[in-house]
């Protein structure tokens, strides 16, 4: 079985066993000593639930808190690979931060690539996917949402580019973006069309990876909406059929109403989703073409390709910024609290594949 | 078609019923009154939806039955002549995928454990006390969801050399444990709202003391929402690229998608077996899928439009 031999099985058993072991008994460790500390010596009435939520607290200090605290220490730094710390030559100072934000505006993110036109190619590339998931994904549960023979073996079907692992699905549609012997060239060359080359032209190479999240995000977006859809009551459309809507008339006043609470959600976590997504951009780009990066595949060239750990700091911040500015200012021109409807009911999911 | 006659229908077997009003009349039932051209442009509409999404999965199985001397061709024929199960041979037995499944199965299924527990218990604590700072916790965890994976991955790398976890599945462990985390607790903390608290007072009136009501009665009855916890944690570290390719380097250590990329950068020699692997990973995840595919979509729908 290639080189899985009992001997790796062993070791690879242990470091994993000892590593659950010594997160469990440091974990349960802590737990009574807050436990005697908040009952004995605070003696609070809470001291019981603050005890049960230590772990997620470690943890999350651990993965979240620490790593955003220690962004902000990077940004004001200059450090690289060669200058990997303090006692190999980095240096830290508000000079240094300042620099480190100026040139995120200023000089190339990568080699020749500046900040706008990578943020206009984002904000593009956003735009574009959220656009085509939600129209074609509510095109499609509309479809869905009658009652016909075969519903749900089509359901089923169109649901498989979000089944597959998302690894899986990139990597192999970049292979049959290949322009010799992808099936995509095939296919344009039997209808008589030249083969386009997908990896090396810019324009085609951005194209290339739209059309791989088309086909994996309308999946999702379409059974979403069917759900909504479905959860539609059919009184509503026959009291506005009586009095007398048209079926377009009927579409905006009962069904966009309607669907509204299942959209708004959907198309702020799509926004988010796309803009973050990382592996459609980076593996549907073979050659490394830097028109083809958005934001954070930048960011994370930047990082562990060019090791400029400072300087992608900055960005980060940066991205993060845009990012909250789009949430605050979608919730307040839409009105949507997502606080408040998450206290009743948990976002969707199944979908955050893409971290 | 009169209301009678459709509930006489739906008792009918599906042979039954085509016997009596014919193959047309029965695969077109008026339901709205749709003519019949409308309900074949929607079916042709609906087929030529799935041909698109089902395409690409089917030509990795083509191409991994592909024999040797065909691998290159343009041929799009629905199945290779000389067809060989052959690739699937060779990954298995010559290439590290087997080494790569178990690590992945290995570290998956144990930070799965570790997650849930985590969550379970904190879900708990959530759900059951009102304590100062529940609510600015609760939106705290929303709002990690909104991360960009990327910007934390500097950090963490940094982190984790200076701990010298580089190369190591330590780091690994103990990231995948928290990752789920925050959205385990919305879940199971929404399950356990909908548990009456006097199921529990019963129990302590009993003798059972707060943890073992947790224990013996929330639990218990919250199998199905951790079932489902269960299954995002080991989604996210099931699919995860982005921190192995960051922690690990040396590749009897990586786990399947750092082997299936490394296996897919040699494509123009091996093709046949990254399609092979591609399939034996994408199958049972798939099934999975599919099966709690209501379930896991439920999530959004379920809470937001019944309010």
């Amino acid at each position: 079985m290639g080189s899985l031999t009992p001997r790796i099985i062993g070791q690879s058993i242990e470091q994993v066993g000892l590593t659950i072991l010594a997160v469990v008994v440091i974990a349960l460790g802590l737990q009574f000593l807050f436990y005697a500390i908040l009952s004995k010596g605070l003696n609070t009435r809470h001291s019981l639930p603050y005890t049960l939520l230590v772990p997620a607290i470690i943890g999350l200090s651990l993965l979240v808190i620490f790593p955003i605290f220690y962004n902000f220490f990077l940004a004001f730094t200059d450090m690289s690979l060669r200058r990997f710390g303090f006692e190999r030559g980095m240096t830290m100072g508000i000079a240094q931060g300042l620099n480190n934000f100026r040139n995120v505006f200023t000089a190339p993110v990568l080699q020749q690539q500046y900040f706008f036109p990578v943020l206009g190619r984002t904000i593009l590339w956003t735009a574009m996917q959220v656009t085509v998931h939600v129209s074609f994904g509510m095109g499609l549960a509309i479809l869905l949402n009658r009652p016909m023979k075969m519903r749900g073996v089509y359901r089923a079907i169109i649901l498989i580019p979000w089944a597959i692992p998302q690894i899986v699905a990139v990597l192999t549609w970049r292979t049959e973006f290949n322009a010799q012997w992808g099936f995509v060239n095939i296919m344009l060359r039997g209808i008589g069309l030249e083969g386009i080359p997908w990896m090396t032209s810019r324009f085609w190479n951005f194209m290339a990876f739209n059309i791989v999240n088309f086909w994996l995000g309308i999946p999702f977006m379409t059974v979403i909406l069917l759900g909504g859809l479905q959860s539609i009551n059919d009184t509503y459309y026959e009291s506005a059929e009586i009095d007398g809507a048209s079926k377009w008339q009927r579409f905006t006043n009962v069904t966009i109403p309607m669907i509204k609470p299942v959209l708004t959600p959907a198309v702020i976590l799509g926004v988010i989703w796309t803009f973050n997504n990382f592996n459609i951009p980076y593996f549907i780009n073979q050659r490394g073409l830097e028109t083809s990066d958005i934001l954070v595949t930048a960011l994370f060239r930047a990082a562990f390709e060019f090791n400029r750990y400072g300087f992608a700091a900055a960005l980060a911040i940066v991205i993060f910024a845009i990012l909250l500015g789009f949430t605050v200012a979608y919730m307040k021109i839409t009105g949507f609290n997502p606080t408040l409807k998450a206290m009743n009911a948990p976002v969707p999911a199944g979908s955050r594949r893409d971290k | 078609m009169s209301e009678v006659s459709l509930l006489k229908q739906h008792q009918m077997g599906v042979v039954a019923q085509i016997r009596r009003y014919g193959l047309y009349r029965w695969f077109f039932k008026r339901a709205r009154g749709d003519s019949p051209f409308k309900r074949i442009l929607i079916h042709v509409v609906l087929i030529a939806a799935c041909i698109i999404a089902a395409y690409p999965v089917l030509r990795i199985l083509i191409i991994s039955v592909r024999p040797g001397d065909q691998l290159f061709t343009t041929s799009l024929r629905l199945w290779p002549e000389n067809a060989t199960w052959d690739a699937y041979r060779r990954v298995i037995f010559n290439r590290d995928f087997v080494l790569w499944i178990w690590n992945s199965l290995l570290i998956t299924t144990a930070t799965c454990f570790v997650g849930v527990t985590i969550a379970s218990t904190s879900a708990y604590a959530f759900s059951r006390w009102d304590f100062p700072g529940k609510v600015s916790g609760l939106i705290f965890l929303l709002a990690t969801q909104m991360i960009p994976g990327a910007m934390l991955m500097v950090p963490i790398y940094i982190l984790a050399a200076n701990l010298g976890l580089i190369n190591t599945w330590r780091g690994l462990v103990v990231a995948y444990s928290v990752q789920a985390v925050p959205f385990s607790i919305w879940i199971l903390k929404g399950y356990y709202d909908t548990i009456p608290f006097e199921l529990e007072q019963a129990a302590m009136i009993d003798g059972c003391s707060r943890l073992g009501s947790f224990y013996r009665i929330i639990l218990p009855l919250s199998v199905p929402a951790l079932a489902i916890a269960f299954l995002f944690n080991f989604m996210q570290a099931w699919n995860d690229f982005l921190l192995a390719r960051i922690m690990l380097q040396r590749s009897h250590m990586y786990t399947w998608p750092l082997g299936l990329q490394r296996l897919q950068d040699q494509f123009q020699t091996l093709w046949s077996e990254f399609a092979a692997a591609s399939l034996m990973i994408s199958i049972p995840a798939m099934i999975l899928f599919l099966a709690s595919s209501r379930y896991l979509i439920g999530g959004l729908t379920v809470g937001s439009v019944k309010q």
